[in-house]
């Protein structure tokens, strides 16, 4: 049973990225964090832009902007950063928003078939109906790591 | 410059690491994995270029004792822009060599954290995972991750066919890349 069929009204944050707005569900944010510097280096994962440091971890930065909305930020006001379960590990990621983010309770519409993957659900809010949306689609598992591989342990 | 087959950490959490640069980039080695440093003016062994088009990274090889190595352009395995080379990495139980702008220092890394999971392409293989050091963050790369089995392979069959003299093992030239 998924979390959405579990629970009508759900917390949840909404983000704004440029013209629209978005919604992740509250368990999965970390915490809401000013532009830091980003480190990058040499790979080969799209949408992965770099990595920033926060508390001693290293946050991939993944600007899914231009897949949601079909155009890049032209602004960072913050990092959201959300965590994502892989097995037995908490991952976290930043995402990068363009306005506030608002915490708010709302009755949340399971996603149907015909929704893109990236949405886990709908909600509406001001007049406006959101697409709470599935990290888990929106960032695939590497193939290793689905079939139960994993790189180096490391401290 | 040679360095000691043994390699003694100073604390048991502690792995001792060289910086060095390929492009404009900073990467990460384990000291013990790599056997020597040599400029590509001295090093011991004549390089005989070869080509292989689906391995635009792998230039040159040259021959040392009974094996072939082969010599990885680091900036362009790792798709950075090409630049002027210096130095030569013989990586330690190895058949890669590779080729690099220039050592930043060494240091010692005392953390070595697993790649995010959200990079899924070949950095995975590229890299043992991230070190911060001096509130940087630092690709560590893995010395098995520069060629594949099934590119070793490629190679040596490249090689084959051109059918190389022995005589290519010794003497003490450039790569003139």
């Amino acid at each position: 049973m998924s979390m959405v069929e579990q629970f009508d009204a759900r917390s949840c944050v909404l983000l704004r990225l440029g013209e629209r707005r978005f919604a992740l569900a509250a368990e999965q944010i970390a915490e809401l964090v000013a532009p830091s510097r980003v480190f990058r280096f040499a790979h080969r994962t799209a949408e992965i832009d770099g990595v920033i440091l926060r508390r001693g971890r290293v946050v991939p930065v993944c600007d899914v902007a231009e897949r949601l909305t079909g155009k890049k930020l032209t602004s960072r006001r913050f990092y959201l950063v959300a965590t994502q379960r892989r097995g037995a590990t908490l991952d976290w990621v930043a995402l990068p928003v363009s306005g506030e983010c608002e915490l708010i309770t709302a009755d949340l519409t399971p996603a149907g078939e015909s929704d893109s993957p990236h949405v886990a659900a709908w909600l509406s809010h001001d007049g406006e109906v959101i697409e709470v949306l599935n990290l888990d689609a929106l960032m695939p598992l590497p193939a290793a790591l689905a079939q139960g591989g994993s790189p180096e342990a490391h401290a | 410059m040679q360095f000691a087959a043994t390699h003694k950490a100073p604390h048991a959490r502690t792995e001792q690491i060289i910086l060095f640069r390929c492009s404009t980039q900073v990467f990460a080695i384990s000291s013990a994995s790599v056997q020597e440093v040599r400029s590509v003016d001295t090093l011991a062994g004549s390089p005989v270029e070869i080509e292989e088009p689906s391995l635009p990274k792998v230039r040159h090889m040259f021959r040392r004792g009974e094996q072939n190595l082969y010599v990885v352009n680091g900036a362009v395995h790792f798709g950075l822009r090409p630049s002027p080379a210096s130095l030569i990495f013989l990586l330690r139980r190895s058949r890669t060599a590779l080729l690099i702008d220039g050592i930043e220092k060494m240091t010692t890394m005392t953390r070595l954290q697993a790649l995010p999971a959200a990079f899924c392409h070949e950095e995975r293989v590229w890299y043992r995972g991230l070190t911060v050091l001096d509130q940087s963050v630092i690709p560590v790369v893995s010395p098995e991750g520069f060629l594949t089995t099934d590119e070793l392979f490629l190679l040596d069959a490249l090689v084959g066919r051109m059918g190389l003299p022995e005589s290519t093992a010794v003497s003490e030239m450039g790569l003139g890349l």
